[in-house]
């Protein structure tokens, strides 16, 4: 890493690449929508544009302020402690800035489309339209930009390394912890506050399998996410971490070992459990292992990289059953799972491996904050604004189906729906 | 129960941060960093047990 500007060939490389980092914003999008049920598909797909638009409007008015480097600084025990940032409303220094500042600013206008459609996917067929995008303004407007500017704005965990000899800081290339930590612990908000869907969970018996309407969308958008993976990782090395690019193939090479590790480890495991392999779960360990390496890629060797990989697809479906079937969390994304636990395991995994003396300690630091400080905030925010814009459908919406009851048309108007016995 | 875990869980936040500012010995860092993310667990344990349906019924 250096304070070098970067050079214009590796900002027009960083350019091209963001442009192709939408396609894991379109993968995700696919993913909540098949593991949806059929009935709330519109509103699904419908609700990811709109929380994309939502998120980045938001972001750009006054998000980027929050996110921006520079801005309040505070000393503890003569150490400045840099907690928010202080850019310009609307972006308006974005034209005068320099081209690697610019090509930030676009890099984290994407990652916060990506926040906000993980807490929208673990909604799925019970969170209304209105609560998703408000949910987006809230979290493009305050939350990711206060994490961001934390770890790549010059905060006070990007400073960890300068100020306490702890490696080089908080290191996190892609976003595993503003991204992804953050936007898995929403979900996990957005679940308690929500409630399960109607009979999940029943008062006698095991819980009630829902399961995706649609494979193909699921297994289509883990493949499209593949290749948007692929160009964030290696954006985020660039912008990020100063990478050279004789460092970037390798950034790919372990995006690609950690997603192969983890889906390989994800079908082993639910062939195990369920004598065949789970194409959902198969879904959520691939999505896991590409969350993993969002902190990682850039850090470790293509070996660590699978065996990380494997990890997060050994953890993946057992937390799933845990947490459906123990725990009483009615996800049908994985979000919680995939995004939170995959990003908080990359996280730790990144400051196992990587080289530098007290980067372990970093990373740990940062996993204390995303954990300890963001999951009470999510939540006391997210229960404020559920007063005033109430997170749950109406019985009579959830029984008509998300798409009927607010779009007033279905996804597949000509499929004849079964009668579901749940709602006798 | 869900509110008194989700409150546990930014002491568990502090005494990590708390840590890097009063032990300058690496080691005695890290156990304190380490405590508190152990507190944050048992924080967000509560927070889930409290959410969970059981919990709700009289």
């Amino acid at each position: 890493m250096t304070d070098q500007p970067l050079p214009d060939t590796l900002c027009a490389l960083a350019a091209g690449l963001l442009v192709l980092a939408p396609l894991a914003i379109a993968g995700l999008a696919l993913i909540n929508a098949g593991l949806g049920r059929s009935r709330s598909a519109a509103q699904s797909l419908v609700g990811s544009l709109a929380i994309f638009s939502v998120a980045v409007i938001a972001f750009a008015v006054l998000g980027s302020v929050f996110a921006a480097p520079g801005g309040a600084t505070f000393s503890v025990a003569g150490k400045p402690w840099n907690w928010i940032g202080g850019g310009h409303w609307l972006m308006g220094n974005f034209a005068g800035a320099a081209p690697e500042r610019q090509l930030q600013i676009l890099f984290e206008c994407l990652a916060v489309a990506l926040v906000g459609l993980i807490p929208w996917g673990a909604g799925a067929d019970r969170l209304r339209l209105a609560a998703g995008i408000a949910v987006a303004v809230l979290t493009g407007a305050f939350l990711f930009p206060l994490f961001a500017h934390w770890e790549w704005g010059g905060g006070w965990l990007a400073s960890l390394g300068v100020n306490f000899g702890l490696g080089a800081g908080f290191v996190d290339a892609a976003g595993a912890a503003s991204i992804h930590a953050i936007g898995g612990l929403s979900a996990l908000a957005i679940v308690w506050i929500t409630g399960p869907r109607k009979s999940k969970f029943p008062r006698e018996g095991l819980a009630t399998a829902m399961p995706a309407h649609h494979g193909p969308f699921v297994l289509f958008g883990c493949l499209l996410a593949l290749v948007g993976w692929l160009a964030w990782n290696a954006a985020g090395a660039i912008l990020w971490l100063h990478a050279a690019p004789s460092a970037l193939a390798l950034t790919a090479l372990n995006t690609l070992l950690a997603a192969a590790g983890a889906l390989m480890a994800t079908l082993v495991v639910t062939r195990l459990r369920f004598g065949k392999p789970d194409a959902s779960l198969c879904a959520n360990g691939w999505m896991a292992g590409l969350v993993t390496s969002s902190a990682c890629a850039a850090l470790v060797s293509p070996g660590e990289a699978l065996f990380i990989g494997a990890i997060a697809g050994v953890f993946t479906p057992l937390l799933v059953e845990l947490m459906e079937l123990a725990l009483s969390i009615d996800d049908p994304t994985g979000a919680i799972t995939a995004h939170g636990a995959g990003g908080l395991w990359g996280l730790f995994a990144a400051g196992l491996f990587a080289a530098g003396r007290g980067q372990f300690l970093a990373q740990l630091v940062g996993i204390a904050a995303v954990l300890g400080l963001f999951l009470p905030l999510i939540y006391g925010l997210f229960t404020v604004l559920n007063r005033f814009v109430a997170f749950r459908v109406d019985p009579d919406g959830e029984r008509l189906g998300m798409d009927l009851h607010e779009l007033g048309g279905g996804a597949y108007p000509e499929f004849v729906i079964h009668r579901d016995d749940s709602y006798r | 129960m869900k509110y008194a875990g989700l409150l546990v869980m930014p002491t568990g936040f502090l005494i990590a941060v708390a840590a890097l500012v009063l032990f300058p010995d690496p080691a005695r860092r890290g156990v304190f960093v380490v405590c508190g993310l152990v507190l944050e667990a048992v924080g967000l344990a509560v927070a889930v047990r409290g959410h969970m349906p059981g919990a709700r019924r009289p």
